[in-house]
């Protein structure tokens, strides 16, 4: 094959990422409209407690600060990832994105945690209005976020089977982009959610 | 690159810290009256979201496709319509029922 | 073992709903036997359900449009026949079988019927107009279909298993809530919005990026066609505003499966939420519907007048200022919530102005028209009995938008004969020109002009005859959705919106007949140059039907209407030097077994099947990872296939008449 017909071929693959890269922006634009929305749901639903808990007796400041600090935490070793990707280095990939999934588990935990908590207080989502919406929006997030886990699992797979190839580093670059992405979700969160709710 | 791109996440996670820290020890002290408290918490959750769109999603002006930029202002803009508009309508009605 | 699932969900408490059972029943085993008679199915599977050609997947979105329309229509005419003769109690249908009917006509209508075929549509025309290949994501094209049939499946089997909603087409809270609806009507209608939902959500963003990434080289955003650019308003719309619905129906699933309290009367619900939201996704999507129908009015009536479009530059404005002002106009849906004066007014005079850019393009179409040499081909046809007859339904709606006014008319049949007035003429005609338009393209040859006028003037006048007397009756002061009635000088009225439907039933059947003559007559009119109607845009510059890789030597674009522009400078079918190799996307089962297990899952769901939930969910999920690791989806055309295919374009060409 002719210099000519490669440079074309890699062409197209570059055109083919910059696609991908844009479709998967739109998406999460979608995701964001999908949380404004529940977050709008949530204010409007606050006083809707139907004599039963509301935030101020629900949450815990440190439970809420110590997930924000997981988050945080992942969002920063999954750009490490990132950069090891740009530097070829696999097990830097595979090791930092073992962090990230470290991390996000964690978080996954606070917040199963917390529900079953609230749950066994008798203030579950079936409670009021108020606490299906704080359960919908909170829990939509945590949903998110496994699925981000999940993720990490499965292209961690694909790192130390295929390696670090064009095709598995834009999944690797899309990835990246829901994980922070999750972050500033969840700074919506904390900052209409919890704070506001313990004033 | 590396250098730079490292330089890059450590800044973007040291002003999120501190754009957390800051709301978060507002509400544990109760330093503030409540307003300001909501005002502070608004303004830092603002900036910290346009410090992750920067220092992790990497967006600028130059290197970010221009289409990426204008899905994002877009969006931007109809949250504002949608979440605004949902707050004028249901809060009004709320007034007009409830009290 | 299969949750709310017994014996008790055969529609055998009803001859009439037993027989509807029967007919849906019937007619897929109607159709599995003659596929197998034809030994079709091989075929189907390899050729067309495994397809990830953009023109097959538009292909068969407009194929389920064509199917849902009848059914659509077959509820339409039994409302107006019940309606027609229900004057004290003098009908045919129980309550509780009319308001199925009413609920699943809107839903078919509008999701089933009109998504599928502006997705079709698009899919099959907007690759071609923008010169290139195939869309920016081939197999989650597949998967958008196959989750819209998935959708539709659901709403079908609900006349076949348990009962549809009888919540109308906007299901409102709370009589749409797990305490006033117990069984499964409303979980079917959830979960078939739910699932074909996510489908127009993907469509919505793969239309925009290939749009705005895969365009020929020299075609600026301001040399796309019209109907190109409705296509990239409404996709933006999709991608958008389908979040919004998502949110309506998942609260409320959670309502009715979770207990939760988000629209209920007490627990701290807000019914009046639901209202709104669905709204922020209700009116976008009437734009959604109506901006390709105006790409291909604006399509049609250029070529049929063998003008350039009048006004392009306005007409773009007016379609990027409609995408935008459809997000600010949603409370007119909902004026007699209660709102206070400054906030109905706001939305009131927003509604207004949105008529403005929409007036805007009436006068393009026109101008267009004016001192040309008009071909009044069914296309054509269905273009200007658009564009007289929408005028009428826009006035209306400005009417509408006054709150003042809309307090009288709200919930009439008033309201009913507006919007049929904005979606018939506007949506279905803009749909039905298209098909008629762009037929030829998708199959090589022409659909009968003949019948396709008999179609036209049956749907105009019975159009006229089903829906003018809704509008005296609104004003006299019938409510919609109305089993029974009392007052005898409204059945004179219904009589003729009767008759209506029958002179639109005899449009329909125009079309079948259509469909058969044209068929049969194939070798006469058959399109040999790909160009049959003088056409002035990149489709109509590849054969009929186009080669899956849609053109050998991607076209550079110098002109708003380069296929014309070409014409002129006899650039038009010149042979390049040479072929390079071609790239194409590999068929994949993978999207018509997602869509088949959602709608498992949806079925499942709904039924409380909960085994059989995590089951299909599973199978979703693991199809999606294998589907998604797959790096080498792509196999190459070589030079000398390619060869082949245009030399065998070109040998055609030369023997054309």
């Amino acid at each position: 094959m002719s210099v000519v017909h490669m440079s074309e071929h890699e062409r197209e693959e570059a055109e083919t990422r910059e696609q991908r890269a844009l479709g998967f922006w739109l998406y999460l634009m979608g995701d964001a409209v999908i949380f404004a929305l529940l977050f709008a749901t949530y204010a409007i639903m606050i006083p809707g407690t139907a004599g039963g808990p509301t935030g101020k007796d629900l949450f815990d400041l440190n439970n809420a600060a110590l997930e924000t600090v997981l988050l945080l935490v992942s969002s920063t070793t999954f750009g490490f990832a990132s950069l090891s990707v740009r530097t070829g280095n696999r097990s830097a990939v595979i090791g930092w994105l073992a962090v990230t999934f470290l991390l996000g588990a964690g978080f996954v935990f606070l917040e199963v945690r917390e529900f079953a908590g609230m749950i066994a207080k008798g203030a579950g989502p079936d409670r009021s209005g108020f606490l299906s919406a704080f359960f919908t929006l909170v829990g939509t997030h945590g949903v998110h976020v496994t699925m981000g886990l999940l993720w990490i699992l499965i292209l961690s797979a694909q790192v130390a089977l295929k390696g670090l190839t064009a095709p598995v580093a834009s999944r690797l670059y899309r990835l990246g982009l829901f994980w922070h992405f999750l972050d500033i979700a969840w700074v919506g969160i904390f900052s209409i959610v919890y704070l506001p709710g313990l004033l | 690159m590396e250098q730079h791109g490292l330089r890059n996440y450590l800044i973007g996670f040291v002003l999120a810290v501190v754009l957390s820290v800051i709301p978060f020890w507002l509400v544990a002290t109760h330093a503030l009256p409540p307003q300001r408290t909501l005002l502070i918490i608004g303004i830092a959750a603002v900036l910290q979201v346009l410090v992750h769109l920067r220092f992790f999603l990497h967006l600028n002006f130059t290197t970010t496709p221009k289409e990426n930029l204008l899905a994002l202002v877009f969006t931007a803009l109809l949250i504002f319509i949608m979440v605004g508009g949902s707050f004028w309508i249901m809060f009004d009605l709320h007034q007009r029922m409830m009290t | 073992m299969f949750g709310k699932l017994t014996i008790e969900a055969l529609p055998l408490y009803s001859a009439i709903a037993a027989g509807g059972a029967a007919v849906t029943v019937g007619g897929a085993l109607l159709v599995a036997i003659v596929l197998t008679w034809l030994k079709a199915w091989k075929y189907l599977w390899t050729d067309w359900l495994t397809s990830v050609d953009h023109k097959r997947i538009g292909i068969m979105y407009i194929v389920l449009a064509l199917i849902m329309l009848l059914r659509g229509f077959v509820d339409a005419i039994m409302m107006r026949a019940q309606q027609a003769m229900a004057l004290n109690a003098g009908g045919y249908l129980p309550p509780e079988h009319f308001d199925q009917i009413f609920s699943s006509h809107g839903t078919i209508m509008i999701f089933f019927m009109a998504m599928p075929f502006m997705t079709g549509l698009i899919n099959l025309i907007m690759p071609l107009q923008i010169g290139t290949r195939d869309v920016a994501f081939p197999w989650l094209n597949a998967v958008s279909l196959w989750l819209s049939a998935a959708g539709a499946a659901l709403v079908m089997v609900s006349l076949v298993i348990g009962k549809f909603s009888t919540a109308g087409w906007t299901g409102y809270p709370p009589y749409s809530g797990i305490e006033y609806n117990p069984g499964v009507g409303v979980d079917y209608w959830i979960w078939a919005i739910l699932i074909s939902g996510v489908g127009s959500t993907m469509s919505g963003i793969n239309f925009v990026v290939t749009i705005l990434k895969r365009r020929a080289p020299g075609m600026t955003l301001m040399r796309m066609t019209p109907f190109t650019w409705t296509a990239l308003c409404a996709s933006v719309l999709m991608a958008f505003a389908f979040p919004a619905i998502t949110v309506a129906c998942g609260l409320l699933a959670l309502d009715r499966l979770a207990g939760m309290h988000f629209f209920t009367n007490a627990h701290g619900g807000n019914m009046m939420n639901y209202a709104n939201l669905f709204w922020i996704w209700g009116h976008p999507e009437v734009y959604i519907l109506i901006l390709p129908a105006f790409g291909i009015f604006s399509e049609v009536v250029a070529t049929f007048s063998r003008k350039r479009l009048f006004g392009y530059e306005s007409l773009v404005y007016a379609t990027a200022a409609i995408a935008i002002l459809s997000f600010t106009v949603w409370l007119h849906h909902f004026f007699t919530m209660g709102s206070s004066a400054n906030v109905n007014a706001f939305f009131g005079v927003t509604t207004m102005i949105i008529a403005v850019p929409t007036g805007v393009k009436v006068f393009n179409w026109l101008l267009t028209m004016y001192r040309g040499r008009i071909d009044f081909h069914p296309s054509m046809m269905w273009s200007i009995g658009f564009i007289v007859t929408f005028v009428i339904g826009g006035m209306t709606g400005v009417l509408l938008a006054i709150p003042p006014a809309d307090f009288l008319m709200h919930n009439t049949t008033f309201l009913v004969a507006h919007f049929h007035n904005m979606i018939i003429p506007g949506v279905l005609f803009g749909y039905l020109a298209g098909y008629m338009f762009w037929f030829p393209k998708a199959f090589g040859f022409e659909l009968n002009r003949g019948w396709g006028l008999a179609s036209f003037w049956c749907w105009l006048i019975g159009f006229y005859l089903a829906f003018m007397p809704l509008y005296l009756l609104g004003l006299k002061g019938m409510p919609r959705r109305m089993e029974t009635y009392n007052d005898p000088t409204w059945q004179p009225y219904l009589m003729v919106a009767a008759l209506g439907a029958v002179v639109v039933l005899c449009g329909i059947a125009s079309m079948v007949i259509q469909i058969y003559v044209s068929i049969r007559d194939r070798k006469l009119t058959e399109d040999r140059t790909g160009d049959p109607f003088d056409g002035r845009t990149l489709e109509w510059s590849t054969s009929s039907p186009p080669p899956p890789y849609n053109f050998a030597v991607i076209p550079t674009v110098g002109d708003r209407e380069p296929f014309l522009e070409a014409k002129k400078n006899g650039t038009a079918y010149r042979r390049p030097a040479s072929y390079a190799p071609i790239r194409i996307p590999s068929n994949t089962p993978a999207g018509v077994i997602l869509g088949g297990f959602a709608f498992v899952l949806g079925f499942a769901i709904v039924w409380h099947i909960w085994w059989l939930v995590i089951v299909s969910a599973i199978v979703m999920f693991i199809t999606v990872i294998a589907r998604s690791s797959d790096d080498n989806a792509e196999f190459t055309l070589s030079a000398g296939e390619v060869k082949r295919m245009e030399d065998e374009r070109f040998r055609q060409l030369g023997s054309r008449a």
